[in-house]
Formats: structure tokens, sequence, C-alpha cells
């Protein structure tokens, strides 16, 4: 937010993401209830509106909130069943979960005044090192030693297979960063910007550009909200894909 | 600023308000968060597991259900519309054949009258053809006996007014190989 102090614009871009307590000026404890934990709880209201309160018809025909839910449980049910094949759609429902979480927290965040819980790297980290943790525990349990075979590339020249394994095993252990920071970086960087044009547009000579920047950031951020979840859950589908089919 | 300022949200905020550093890698911070997102997931999850995610994909399944059946029935109507159309066709070419027989039938019958008609106007016509060639023969044999007595009168005076004297038979006999010439 930009405030006119002696001395002209002052920005402060990231004060958006400070985690206050909801009630009283105490020390910020675990437990205690800040504006995170609220938009957290409408993240999961809104969720329960449309995918229980939406579907309470059971109708066959189905109502619009009921047809946005239906819809939205297909789309990820396919792109399970298309990553991991038929013995991954067991994991449906968390990856369900995962989805869900990240899309109706990303949206939501775009309601001015809101706050992102995934522009919080903890957040992030304990979403993706929660998935990288889970995939690779149930890699080990369903596949024994054998899950080490996907960093063996049998059908490489035998002189690279051993380099080959030791990109792959860096890789493998890049990926719960990747995975957490770029969403967590996307929506931060989005809101971020947003801040700054919005500072712009205090200033009377600039402010038609930064209220024009502000839509086509927010146009922008309208996409990479969605594009966002839709990456990181497909790319915990092509984990679990690898967890569950380690076979090169 | 001092870092170390405890009062208000924390150490991660100056005295004025505004953030130190990012946010977001304000250590004193994760635990709530972490915490708090925990507790969404997992309330996600129940409310997924165990309510949204059976309902809706048992009403996706009786959907499909009813689809697929109303597309059977929707193809066994077809069905029945073609084998009513092929009945019907059947039933507008048997009519025809069967009009078409009795057109024949009656063209036959009118014909054989017609048939019979004509040949009992052919034999009037003939029968009244004969009677009158009869009759144009008699006069005609009439005409020529006529002819033949005028001839004979005709001669036998001629003869009489020249002064000779003939008797009938000879005038009679020239008269006859005259005419037959």
């Amino acid at each position: 937010m930009a405030e006119e102090k002696e001395g002209g614009l002052v920005f402060h871009p990231l004060d958006q993401f400070i985690v206050e307590p909801l009630f009283g000026n105490g020390p910020v404890h675990w437990y205690t209830v800040t504006n995170l934990t609220v938009w957290m709880v409408i993240a999961l209201a809104a969720i329960v509106a449309v995918f229980v309160l939406g579907s309470r018809g059971r109708a066959v025909i189905p109502t619009r909130l009921q047809s946005i839910g239906e819809l939205i449980y297909g789309f990820i049910y396919k792109m399970v069943e298309d990553v991991c094949g038929k013995d991954g759609l067991r994991y449906f429902p968390y990856i369900m979960t995962l989805f869900l979480f990240i899309l109706f927290s990303n949206y939501l965040a775009l309601i001015p005044m809101s706050y992102s819980p995934t522009s919080m790297i903890a957040v992030t980290a304990i979403l993706g090192f929660g998935v990288f943790f889970a995939v690779t525990i149930l890699g080990f349990v369903k596949n024994g030693p054998a899950f080490l075979g996907l960093f063996w590339m049998s059908d490489a020249p035998a002189i690279l297979r051993p380099i080959i394994a030791v990109i792959e095993v860096i890789s493998y252990f890049v990926r719960p960063v990747s995975h957490s920071i770029r969403l967590a970086g996307n929506i931060m960087a989005g809101h971020a910007v947003l801040k700054v044009f919005a500072g712009f547009a205090a200033l009377t000579l600039v402010s038609p550009v930064a209220i024009f920047g502000i839509v086509a950031i927010y146009g922008l951020e309208v996409l990479v909200c969605g594009i966002q979840a839709y990456v990181f859950t497909i790319l915990t589908c092509v984990y679990l894909k690898d967890a569950l089919h380690p076979a090169h | 600023m001092a870092t170390e300022t405890t009062d208000a949200a924390g150490v991660c905020v100056d005295a004025g308000g505004s953030a130190l550093g990012m946010p977001q890698l304000c250590a004193d911070w994760m635990p709530n968060q972490i915490f708090w997102l925990l507790v969404t997931l997992i309330a996600i999850y129940f409310v997924m597991s165990r309510i949204a995610l059976p309902r809706i994909g048992a009403v996706l399944a009786e959907r499909s259900g009813t689809i697929t059946n109303d597309i059977a029935a929707a193809e066994e109507l077809k069905n029945k519309a073609a084998e009513a159309e092929a009945a019907y066709d059947q039933a507008l070419l048997d009519a025809r054949a069967e009009a078409q027989k009795i057109v024949a039938e009656a063209k036959a019958e009118i014909q054989a009258e017609l048939d019979v008609e004509l040949q009992k106007a052919d034999a009037q016509i003939a029968a009244k053809t004969a009677e009158s060639e009869a009759a144009i023969g008699e006069i005609r044999a009439g005409a020529v006996k006529s002819v033949t007595q005028v001839a004979k009168d005709t001669a036998k005076e001629l003869v009489a007014a020249m002064g000779g004297t003939a008797d009938a038979k000879t005038i009679t006999a020239a008269v006859t190989a005259r005419m037959k010439g």
C-alpha cells in the first residue's frame, strides 16, 4: 500500500502478507486465530458450499452449482486416471483436496482486501514436501527397492547410466522445492505487482496508466491462479505415477 | 528499526506496522500457518472423501446409467418406428397391387363385353350387307333383262322399219351374242 508520507510515495507491497492476530494484538502463537485462518476457513466454507450444498439435491439434471462441482470432479478424476492410471484413482480424494485448497485459496485471494494463504512459502512448502514424502514413502511401500529403478535408465547407454542416475537423484530432490516455490512465487509476485500499480494510482499524472495496469495484471492473475492450481495438481499426479510405476 | 520489537504482531513488523523483509520468511509466523493449513486440509479431506466425492460420484454414475437406458429405449422406439414404416410401405404396395388387379379385371370384363357387342354389330352389318347385295343383284338382273328386252324389241322394230322380216329367234340370238361381247 502506498502512503503519502512527507517526502513522497512509500510502497509497502509486501504488507498485505503480514500475519496478524484476528483478536487482540498479542504475539502470533501456532494456535492463534489470524487473518490467514479466516481466509482458510472461508476457502473451506466455499468448498463446502459448492460441493456439499451444491450437490445436496443429488439431481440427475444438475443445478448450476452442482454442475460446477461435477465439472471440477470430472476434470480432476480424468486427470488422475489419465496420468496415474486406474490404480491411481485410490488417491483421487487426496489430490482433489490439494487441488481444491489451492484453487479456492488462489481465487479467494483475488478479492480485494483478502489474504492469500498460497502466497506463503510455509504453506506451499508443507504442500510440496508433503507430496514429496508421501509419494516417496508410497513408492518404497509399493515397490520396495525396485522404486530406485526410477533413477536407473535401463535403456540408456551403459556409460551414461551412472551420470543420468546422479542427475535424476538431484532432480528428484529438487522437485518439492520447485513444486512449492513455483506456487508461492507466482501468487506472491502477482499480488505484489498489483500493490505496486495500486501505489502508482495515487499519483494523478500516471493514475490512468496505473489503473489500466491493475486491470491487466488482475486479468493475468485470474489466469495464473487457475493455471498454478492445475500445474501443482498435475505435477502431483506425475510424481504419484512415478511412485506407482517407477519403471522407465 | 530494531528487529527485536516484541510488541504488536511480532518481530517481523516494524513500529509503523510495515513488514520487515518478506513476511513469507518470518519464522515466527510459520507454525501458525502450518497448523492452520493442516487443520484446513484435514477438514477439506474429510468433507470431500466422506460427503462430497461419494455423492457426486453416485450422481454421475446414476446419470450415465440413465443416459444409457434412455439411449437404449430410444433405439428400441426407433426400431419400432422402422418396423411400422415397413409395414405401412408393405400395406401401400399391397393396396396398389390390389388396385391394379381390379383395374385389369375391369378392363378385361369391359373388353369381353365390347368384343361380344362388336361381333354382334359385325354380324348385323354383314347380314345387312348381304341383303343389300342381294337386292342390288336383283335390281341388276332386272335391269339386264329389261335392257335385253328393249334391245330385242328395238332390233325387231329396226328390222321391220328397214323392210325386212326377221323372225324373233334370229334377232334374239344376235342380240344375245352382241350383248355378251
